[in-house]
């Protein structure tokens, strides 16, 4: 099993190389001119205003909250998946009450209007 | 053991047989073995990219009426290697004060979180990169690592448009991966593990887009989502806003997204085909495992070919929708399914394929004219009003004086 | 030296660089950068114990989604990338010498238990992830952890939505 994981690293290395080496080939290709103008930030042609930081809406943070939220509960029903077609029916009804259970969480920020977009 | 009946081995053997040859240890054999098997496996996914996106450039042209490249060789076949010589020799802008590593990172991060996906999906019966025994769960992580590049892509550009469009399109890919991981969860269930090949051996009896073809299109749709591909391609939308996260890179390193963009439709394809179509399973694919890869290519076509029909037919959706879409939609749909399916699957008696078949598919069915019948009992209430236009006073001709 | 131990060897030092290189960044990006690179050494260790369930969990949990929770955190703060100066206040002797005490410590405790040089009794399992899902539900082992856990996870996403949601009117 070992093996595997060593393939497994080796690829990651590999595909994270390749572009890399890519990025690097055309670096060297390609004509090299800077230019205070080339160098600013691109804001549609006009210049910049304002500091580049800007705050963002809390709305990201949520979505990502809940994403984290059913993720975890994921990870909770891969391994029963797993072990699905050796079990009795007890053990599938627990499931469906721990999918239940947060399927309600999904209803309640449903409700409270925190999935909108604002 | 002939090269047809088992490729990799004897390939592994010659290779292996030749480096022990030159007096290297077993553990050292392993490695270069995996080192450069992982090496021709991806080169050879990335340079099939180059021919998939002269492939998706005739389709769309053809989707509209017009021809596509047809101007470099025959049916423009070299167009794509034209491009990557122009890309290859653009400059390199890099605006002032970005964060070098971050920004230097983001397009490599991107590549690498679809190419390494290509190490667990089994193209034969032994030609496969590793048949991991969490395959499934490894193609998801994979998946986040490439939202990590995008997040740094945007922040490290210094650009308020780059942040925000960065951190709009991870919002996006974070919410679609709810869904997508849920329905990856039904085709774990029915076949007792998460390796691919395993999932691939036990759609022997009946493929699984039969047992659950509701899972399989919240499958696709998240699929195509996570990809930002039209209709979810609100991120990037090339032909209207600034390009959102990506807006401060150029060359290669922008032409670095766009590579893991088409090879991340290719990979949906082979996942979709692997996972819900049978694989590489067909006539003779368990003696003669290069005939997997052709049936598993050729499933993937399908797919691969209604992904640009849809690129090239459906318009954007705007963002709000997109994630009510989810939410709303998707999330509880993919959980109800999973709920019914287990309960289903366990209720009819073991054995009987067709009576479980038909029962699943009348679970899939219910669960689909629910759906849509709530859909329109509910999303009419955000219908706009359509006002009737006031009648306008219009010159007339007769109304006009006979001066003229 | 074995392979295996060089390679342990290795990602353990880049996972304890990075870890302190998450408390001593001067900008906070930075520190969430480093944070994940700390995570991924982490799960390349849980790789190399045969646990691979759990380390495609660590990828997928917390460099897919606590990362980018805790970035998308720090992007709701004013500070995200100001150079905020030199991470060591005066008393980081003291601070050092309590590190070293507790090392200290912990060592002699680990090295005088009789266990510590005894290969574990455990091998890779093909199993294990099958067994897990089974004690998972089995009413003898882990089900009420399991539905405990439901329960927390829902506790979580109704205080984080409360708290979020009496905020919304007024931004900072």
């Amino acid at each position: 099993m070992l093996n595997d994981w060593l393939y497994i690293g080796l690829f990651v290395f590999i595909s994270m190389a390749l572009p890399a080496i890519a990025i690097f080939a055309a670096g060297l290709l390609s004509p090299k001119k800077p230019n205070p103008i080339k160098s600013t930030s691109y804001e549609c042609g006009i210049e910049t205003v304002g500091p580049s930081w800007v705050q963002f809406k809390a709305q990201y943070y949520i979505y990502a909250l809940v994403f984290l939220v059913f993720d975890v509960e994921t990870i909770f029903l891969f391994p029963w998946a797993v072990a699905y077609n050796q079990l009795t029916l007890f053990g599938i009804i627990e499931a469906v009450l721990f999918i239940l259970i947060l399927l309600s969480g999904l209803l309640y920020a449903w409700k409270k209007g925190a999935l909108e977009w604002m | 053991m002939s090269f047809w009946t088992d490729p990799m081995a004897v390939i592994a053997n010659l290779i292996g047989g030749w480096l022990a040859g030159l007096g290297m240890t077993e553990g050292w054999v392993t490695f270069v073995l995996s080192f450069l098997g992982a090496g021709v496996y991806a080169l050879l996914v990335m340079l099939t990219v180059v021919l998939l996106i002269w492939v998706e450039r005739k389709l769309l042209g053809r989707f509209q009426d017009r021809l596509g490249p047809n101007r470099l060789g025959p049916w423009g076949i070299f167009q794509t290697i034209a491009d990557m010589l122009k890309i290859f020799t653009k400059e390199y802008i890099t605006p002032n004060g970005v964060d070098k590593v971050p920004y230097n990172l983001a397009p490599i991060l991107a590549v690498a979180g679809v190419l390494s996906v290509w190490a667990v999906i089994p193209l034969g019966a032994t030609i496969l990169g590793a048949n991991l025994n969490v395959g499934v769960l490894y193609v998801v992580a994979i998946g986040a690592i490439g939202e990590l590049g995008i997040i740094l892509a945007g922040w490290s550009s210094r650009n308020k448009f780059a942040t925000l469009g960065g951190f709009r399109a991870v919002a996006l890919l974070v919410s679609y991966e709810v869904p997508l991981v849920v329905s990856l969860i039904i085709p774990v269930l029915f076949s007792g593990s998460m390796g691919m090949n395993n999932i691939v051996h036990a759609q022997k009896d009946i493929w699984y887009i039969v047992l659950a073809p509701v899972a399989a299109l919240i499958f696709l749709i998240t699929s195509i989502a996570e990809n930002g591909r039209a209709p979810f391609d609100l991120t990037e939308a090339d032909s209207e806003i600034v390009a959102g996260f990506n807006v401060e890179y150029s060359g290669l390193k922008f032409g670095m997204y766009y590579v893991a963009d088409f090879m991340h439709t290719f990979t949906i394809a082979f996942l979709f085909s692997t996972l819900w179509l049978g694989g590489w399973l067909g006539p003779w694919a368990e003696k003669y495992p290069m005939l997997g890869i052709f049936y598993t290519a050729f499933k993937a076509w399908f797919i691969y070919f209604t992904i640009i029909w849809l690129r090239g037919s459906l318009p954007r959706f705007r963002i709000d929708q997109m994630i009510n879409l989810n939410w709303k939609v998707l999330t509880p749909l993919a959980l109800v399914l999973l709920m019914m399916t287990a309960i289903v699957n366990r209720l009819v008696p073991e054995g009987m394929l067709v009576v479980r078949t038909l029962a699943l598919l009348a679970v899939n069915g219910i669960l689909l004219v629910g759906t849509s019948w709530l859909l329109n009992k509910f999303a009419g209430r955000n219908k706009r009003v359509v006002v009737a236009p006031e009648p306008r006073p219009v010159a007339r001709p007769e109304q006009i004086s006979s001066e003229s | 030296m074995t392979a295996l131990q060089i390679i342990f060897l290795f990602i353990a030092a880049i996972t304890l660089a990075s870890a302190v290189m998450v408390v001593s960044a001067r900008r906070m990006m930075h520190a969430a950068l480093w944070l994940v690179l700390a995570l991924a050494g982490v799960a390349v260790i849980f790789a190399m114990l045969d646990a691979g369930f759990f380390a495609i969990v660590q990828v997928l949990v917390y460099i897919g989604a606590i990362s980018i929770l805790i970035i998308f955190a720090i992007m709701l703060t004013r500070k995200a990338m100001e150079d905020v100066g030199p991470q060591l206040n005066r008393g980081w002797w003291l601070a050092a010498l309590a590190v070293v005490g507790v090392f200290a410590g912990l060592a002699v405790v680990i090295v005088s238990w009789p266990g510590v040089m005894a290969t574990a009794g455990v091998g890779p399992d093909a199993d294990a992830i099958v067994n897990f899902g089974k004690d998972l539900v089995d009413p003898d082992k882990y089900v009420m952890p399991f539905e405990v856990a439901s329960v927390m996870l829902l506790a979580a996403l109704i205080g984080a939505i409360y708290v979020s949601v009496e905020h919304k009117g007024g931004q900072p």
